[in-house]
């Protein structure tokens, strides 16, 4: 069997007594769209915080894998930019993007490549950078809108724009939290299915509340429920959803 | 709504021609025709411009080399330093060093030391000052003092992510803090009286109309390839990264990029340029002591980037000129009016002119084109210019 790409084992993070993330032991296989669900307050976001590098766990491993072999590469010492260098993308809750800026020119800022200061000064773009960015502009259907300022766009565009930024650094992780958050029931779907196309070429983990999505994007994927800061269970969405303890503590809840 | 394919998007030409002339005329207008003028035209003539007023553009000058470097850390980098005025004035220090030196035994006391120094009992020469017998090395001691100081306190505050209102509180407690410092007259630094009386600037007497001349055009040269340097500096992709940093430093710091070296980039240039100017408003005023470095004076600074216009480069110089000419006129009318016009003028530009004084053309634009747009289209048969 494969190894992991990341790997989490054992991982406890406490704020002020509260324990957000506990024990927590977690698998993502390379080239895998993993769902995550759960409650809110479940952890879903320090998760991705400890992944990231914006928090450090209080105890337990968190290993990234840079080739084949089994990860090895402890992520707990690193910092934001260092995680997005080896190749972790993450796109926020609430989208993210540079509001003052171009859709373009966000999508410059984002594109993989040097990051220091001096080649910031004297940097290029190239046609081949630019034929990259009007690919990734259609492919999130913004090309229409390359010059208006990302501010300017809707709700459901900016988390495209987002997706397309994280994309745009060609990243072998990609860590999503809400991708639907705010879109219509049409856009939601065209999410799933652009995230759906990624799968293979990047491993994907996805945070999301919305059932029908969350349905759309696990098709023969694992979702992997987050219960009090563990995992609560894991699987295939139907097993998932008729499985007595989540029905207890989250879908039974009201949400279906 | 059509989308113009911008090849000019990220990488635009640095200046139109149009720009290019917005440019030149006023440079060369005040860096050649002035002092020309002012050298060759007879005392009385109308055109020329008086001794007493190049001096005081030159000055504006250095203050608005000063302003710039405030808004390109706060409009630009979205970095609020009340504590410009430092930097400022330890360039304006270490070369004033250099211009007290130069007075040789023509000082009050006849003697080879420094004024104050005899005044303070010194038998010889502190060893760090020797160096500063040389222009160069003051010269340049007034570009790497304030960016030596800048690198550490940035290196300090950007590492821990100080950001916000926070660092806007230290860069004011190291300006005051600094100043505190300068005020001790055992700090060696000529106590509260600081540096005054200067002679000469290499080799040339500073009374002569003539030096005075040559600083003015040094600081108008200064001021220009200021404001081309950071034009081109915000032009650049490194530009665009310091207004995403200011709008939104979570999304460039996990695109990957190192956003305290960004910060500390551009805090130290800036401290190196301001420094630079210090230098050159120091032999132009006749005195640096250690009010300059006053948080007043850095939040001065402040106030002539909000009423010029900040985020823009042009906005400073036209607020550090406005705001100066100002208190030239406010300070000989009404000095005791001074501070509240100041204030109100802040509080003004805040409420209503958000832009600075750099908007108003496009307000009146705009206002101009609602009263022209007629109510019904009829009633106005003539077509719009």
């Amino acid at each position: 069997m494969a190894h992991p790409i990341l790997q989490a084992e054992e991982v406890t993070k406490t704020y002020d007594g509260f324990r957000a993330i506990n024990k927590l032991n977690f698998y993502l296989f390379p080239g895998e769209l993993r769902t995550v669900i759960g409650p809110n307050g479940a952890g879903k976001s320090t998760f991705f915080d400890l992944l990231t590098g914006r928090a450090k766990p209080d105890v337990g491993t968190i290993k990234y894998a840079t080739s084949d072999a089994a990860p090895s590469l402890d992520l707990t010492a690193l910092n934001e930019y260092e995680i997005q260098r080896l190749g972790i993308g993450r796109k926020f809750q609430t989208p993210s993007v540079f509001a003052e800026h171009t859709v373009f020119t966000n999508l410059v800022l984002s594109l993989k490549g040097p990051r220091g200061v001096f080649s910031s000064l004297f940097h290029r773009l190239d046609s081949e950078q630019r034929d990259r960015i009007d690919a990734l502009l259609k492919l999130v259907r913004l090309d229409g809108k390359r010059a208006s300022k990302a501010g300017l766009l809707s709700h459901g565009e900016k988390q495209w724009l987002e997706i397309a930024m994280l994309l745009a650094s060609e990243p072998r992780v990609l860590l999503v939290d809400e991708p639907a958050a705010g879109m219509t029931d049409e856009e939601t779907h065209r999410t799933g299915e652009l995230l759906l196309s990624l799968r293979g070429k990047h491993s994907i983990v996805v945070v999301e509340h919305d059932m029908t999505f969350v349905k759309q994007i696990s098709e023969g994927g694992q979702v992997t429920v987050l219960h009090q800061g563990s995992v609560l269970c894991e699987g295939k969405f139907d097993e998932v959803q008729s499985d007595p303890q989540v029905r207890a503590v989250y879908l039974g809840r009201g949400k279906h | 709504m059509s989308a113009p394919e911008k090849l000019s998007d990220v990488e635009p030409r640095f200046f139109s021609r149009a720009q290019w002339i917005a440019f030149l005329v006023p440079t060369l207008v005040l860096a050649l025709l002035l002092p020309l003028l002012n050298a060759f035209l007879p005392a009385e003539h109308f055109l020329r411009p008086s001794d007493f007023t190049l001096n005081l553009y030159g000055k504006y000058a250095t203050y608005a080399v000063l302003a710039l470097g405030v808004d390109l850390l706060w409009g630009y980098l979205g970095i609020l330093s009340l504590g410009q005025a430092l930097f400022f004035a330890l360039g304006g220090y270490a070369f004033g060093m250099h211009l007290l030196l130069m007075i040789g035994k023509d000082g009050q006391y006849k003697s080879d030391l420094p004024d104050y120094m005899v005044f303070l009992g010194y038998k010889e020469l502190p060893a760090h000052w020797a160096p500063f017998h040389s222009f160069p090395f003051a010269a340049f001691a007034a570009l790497w003092v304030p960016a030596l100081l800048a690198f550490v306190f940035g290196w300090l505050a950007f590492r821990s992510r100080v950001k916000g209102v926070y660092l806007s509180i230290l860069t004011q407690a190291l300006t005051y803090a600094a100043a505190l410092l300068f005020f001790r007259n055992d700090f060696g630094f000529g106590g509260n009286n600081g540096f005054t009386d200067f002679k000469r600037v290499l080799g040339a007497e500073l009374s002569s109309p003539d030096t005075r001349r040559w600083l003015y055009f040094a600081s108008i040269v200064l001021l220009a390839l200021v404001f081309l340097l950071y034009r081109w500096l915000t032009r650049a992709k490194f530009g665009h990264l310091m207004q995403a940093i200011r709008d939104g430093e979570n999304r460039v710091l996990f695109s990957g990029y190192a956003t305290a070296r960004y910060k500390l980039f551009v805090f130290v240039l800036v401290a190196a340029v301001t420094g630079i100017a210090g230098a050159l408003y120091v032999p132009q005023v006749g005195i640096i002591n250690p009010s300059e470095m006053t948080p007043e004076k850095s939040i001065e600074a402040v106030v002539w980037v909000a009423v010029g216009g900040r985020g823009t480069l042009i906005g400073p110089i036209l607020g550090a000129l406005f705001v100066n000419a100002l208190k030239s006129w406010a300070t000989r009318a009404a000095p005791e009016l001074w501070l509240y016009i100041l204030g109100g003028l802040f509080v003004g530009v805040v409420l209503l002119l958000p832009g600075g004084l750099v908007s108003i053309p496009g307000k009146i634009k705009a206002l101009v084109a609602r009263l022209r747009r007629p109510p019904a289209s009829p009633a106005s048969p003539e077509p719009a210019a």
